[in-house]
């Protein structure tokens, strides 16, 4: 039965899915890693998906226009953004709990809306599979790579932007140094909070299409609590990548390919109890996490409040 | 850096406890639709109203309006109130989103405290609090579900439903029109109603068809949408051109069947509006078949110490076929022969 997983329709389908799967950390990932570049802790990205969600999920419905949800969620998102930032910038609140607040706050809302609006599970014609001409004929890489919905795509662009923003421009610099070491880049004339605002816009934003990946591209359907602990393991992911946008993606790719790798077991019938099945990505990503955390230097400013010294 | 490794395992460990329990209720069904208002077809009589209204307090552990576990109990006690003649004569109140224990159990004491006649704590995970509480109102009925445990108290009703034999049916249905003899399951933790459902339905079609290849996959949660549409994808990869599954995490795997074009089984409500091309049938509960048991032997006097089961036989459980699915004449009255023999008793269902 082992055997049975290295046949090709497994390996193509655990990749294939891992892929998916990915999506959403994605997006909630990257846009964490930004934040955490310039010193902030978001733990509320969970609430910023299911927001996120809902509201993408709702104006598709509505006006059966899938990008002006994604453009609605991306305001959402940016107003979650723009609160948590007034409470971790300006009013200088322990990130973590804000954002434990936050999450809570994202979360009730979207029940409420669901439970106001709709009232029932929908459903809504979401992003349709693209298929990239020629590549997509290849056998097994076309179906892995090439058939995937057009948020899919964006989201594995998102790596290289993003590490090219962090790397290579002045804005990455600045998000960098006010991350390390927030005094100096004040004394330089870097406006911390007006860094730090945007970095966790950005990451309100992003967490929102994240939830909209999944309600309008990968599941078409919005559901309470649909996102259901995923924005705790974009954070982890931030932490297992590194704060690097590759490392992000491989931590996403991994904790994914695993997921959908126990799915196969239970459908093979290869005899794991479930719940050891389930487990698997999660004690996975901790055993990696704790191999590789000798490499791995936060930013110094992390979680601490900048206050200017007068 | 310990730190860091410390965090990021809490962190970790919590997102893994959300993705378990991200459903409030431990049962928490499924989903789409309100089930039709449909006359129990063995109900008993409606108990004749006394002069002061019947008072029952009922709290939940998700939203009234979750279409599954804690909607089934309110559309009930909707459907006894209307029978009954209104507020007048049947007075209900609840609490919803109870997903706290704590905060439940609070709940139940003051309900209790305020003299209602019927306390229903509708989530299995009540019980230990409703155990202390129960001994302190001696006057006072209790509810407790789904579980056949009354903890041997004369003032607590125990009630569940058997969600294997609508599992069985559906099985029945599932080997007859699977042509590529695999069929798929979609289950959230392998415990309760959905081990109960999982275990029937695979009964039902190892009955009808000893050759077909059942595959379970329990994703390890009430509430992973994307999981469960994952575990969807895969059992189709895998071959299976008939699924069912249970929990409110289902209608992502609903999704993938409809666009493969995959038969669905559904549970606990009606799924056919999700999906109606390819929803073939739906077991629906019906909690007040139960209630209106337990609302009998609360005015004749007797306040607990019974359980009961909402199943076929009893109208508490109901197969609601979809209208807009070309369902066969001959599949049709198979699924029939089998409720009426599940009913009589000619059909015994074991799980293992």
């Amino acid at each position: 039965m082992i055997s049975d997983l290295f046949s090709t329709t497994v390996l193509i389908g655990i990749l294939a899915s891992g892929i998916r799967l990915a999506t959403p950390y994605l997006y909630a990932s990257i846009g964490e890693v930004f934040g955490q570049k310039s010193g902030v802790l978001n733990l509320g990205i969970e609430g910023q998906m299911l927001l996120g969600a809902f509201a993408a999920f709702y104006v598709a419905l509505t006006t059966g226009n899938l990008w002006l949800g994604v453009l609605v969620a991306m305001i959402v998102g940016a107003v979650m953004g723009l609160a948590m930032a007034f409470v971790t910038v300006n009013l200088r609140a322990q990130q973590g709990i804000s954002g434990i607040g936050f999450y809570l706050f994202g979360m009730g809302v979207s029940d409420l809306l669901f439970q106001k609006l709709l009232g029932t599970v929908e459903t809504v014609k979401g992003f349709p599979k693209i298929f990239i001409p020629g590549l997509s004929d290849i056998p097994g890489v076309g179906e892995i790579f090439f058939s995937q919905n057009l948020l899919v795509y964006i989201a594995y662009l998102l790596v290289p932007i993003a590490w090219f923003v962090l790397n290579k421009t002045t804005l990455g610099l600045k998000i960098r140094s006010v991350g390390e070491n927030p005094d100096a880049a004040d004394s330089l004339g870097v406006s911390v909070a007006r860094i730090r605002y945007f970095t966790i816009i950005l990451g309100g934003i992003l967490s929102a299409v994240a939830g909209a990946s999944l309600s309008i591209a990968l599941l078409n359907v919005f559901q309470q609590n649909m996102t259901s602990g995923l924005g705790f393991i974009a954070v982890a992911l931030v932490y297992f990548g590194a704060w690097k946008p590759a490392g992000v993606l491989g931590g996403a790719l991994l904790f994914s390919m695993i997921n959908s790798l126990q799915l196969w077991i239970q459908v093979l019938g290869i005899p794991i109890p479930s719940d050891i099945a389930v487990m698997m990505p999660y004690v996975l990503t901790i055993l990696v996490l704790v191999a590789a955390v000798s490499r791995v230097r936060a930013p110094s400013a992390l979680t601490k409040p900048f206050e200017r010294e007068d | 850096m310990k730190k860091f490794v410390w965090f990021m395992t809490l962190v970790l460990a919590f997102a893994l406890v959300l993705s378990a329990c991200g459903a409030p209720a431990t049962e928490a069904p499924v989903v789409t639709q309100a089930p039709a208002t449909e006359a129990p077809t063995a109900a008993p009589t409606v108990p004749p109203a006394p002069a002061k209204p019947f008072r029952v307090a009922v709290v939940m552990p998700s939203a009234i309006n979750d279409l599954a576990f804690s909607q089934s109990m309110y559309d009930a006690l909707v459907r006894i109130q209307t029978e009954m003649g209104g507020p007048g004569k049947f007075e209900f109140v609840y609490s919803e989103n109870m997903f706290v224990v704590d905060d439940a159990a609070a709940a139940i004491r003051d309900y209790a405290t305020q003299g209602y006649d019927l306390v229903i704590a509708h989530g299995s995970q009540y019980g230990s609090s409703l155990q202390e509480i129960a001994p302190d109102f001696p006057k006072t009925s209790f509810a407790w579900g789904t579980t056949v445990d009354t903890f041997g108290q004369p003032n607590i009703f125990a009630y569940e439903a058997a969600s294997q034999e609508g599992g069985y049916v559906n099985g029945v249905l599932a080997a007859t029109l699977s042509t590529s003899k695999v069929i798929g399951v979609v289950g959230p933790i392998e415990t309760g109603d959905a081990k109960l459902y999982v275990d029937g339905f695979k009964a039902g079609v190892k009955a009808t068809n000893p050759d077909i290849d059942v595959r379970v996959s329990y994703i390890g949660s009430f509430s992973d949408v994307a999981l469960a549409s994952e575990a969807a994808t895969t059992q189709i990869a895998a071959g299976a051109d008939a699924l069912t599954g249970t929990a409110q995490m289902v209608v992502g795997a609903i999704g993938k069947a409809e666009e493969a074009n995959v038969l669905w089984f559904g549970t606990q409500s009606n799924q056919s509006s999700l999906a109606p091309s390819i929803v073939v049938a739906s077991q629906v509960y019906h909690w007040e078949v139960v209630l209106k048991e337990m609302i009998s032997k609360i005015q004749a006097g007797t306040l607990g110490g019974e359980s009961f089961r909402a199943n076929l036989a009893n109208g508490g459980e109901v197969i609601e076929f979809n209208p807009d699915y070309a369902l066969s004449a001959e599949a049709k009255s198979l699924a029939e022969t089998t409720i009426k023999g599940i009913i009589d008793g000619t059909i015994k269902i074991t799980l293992p």
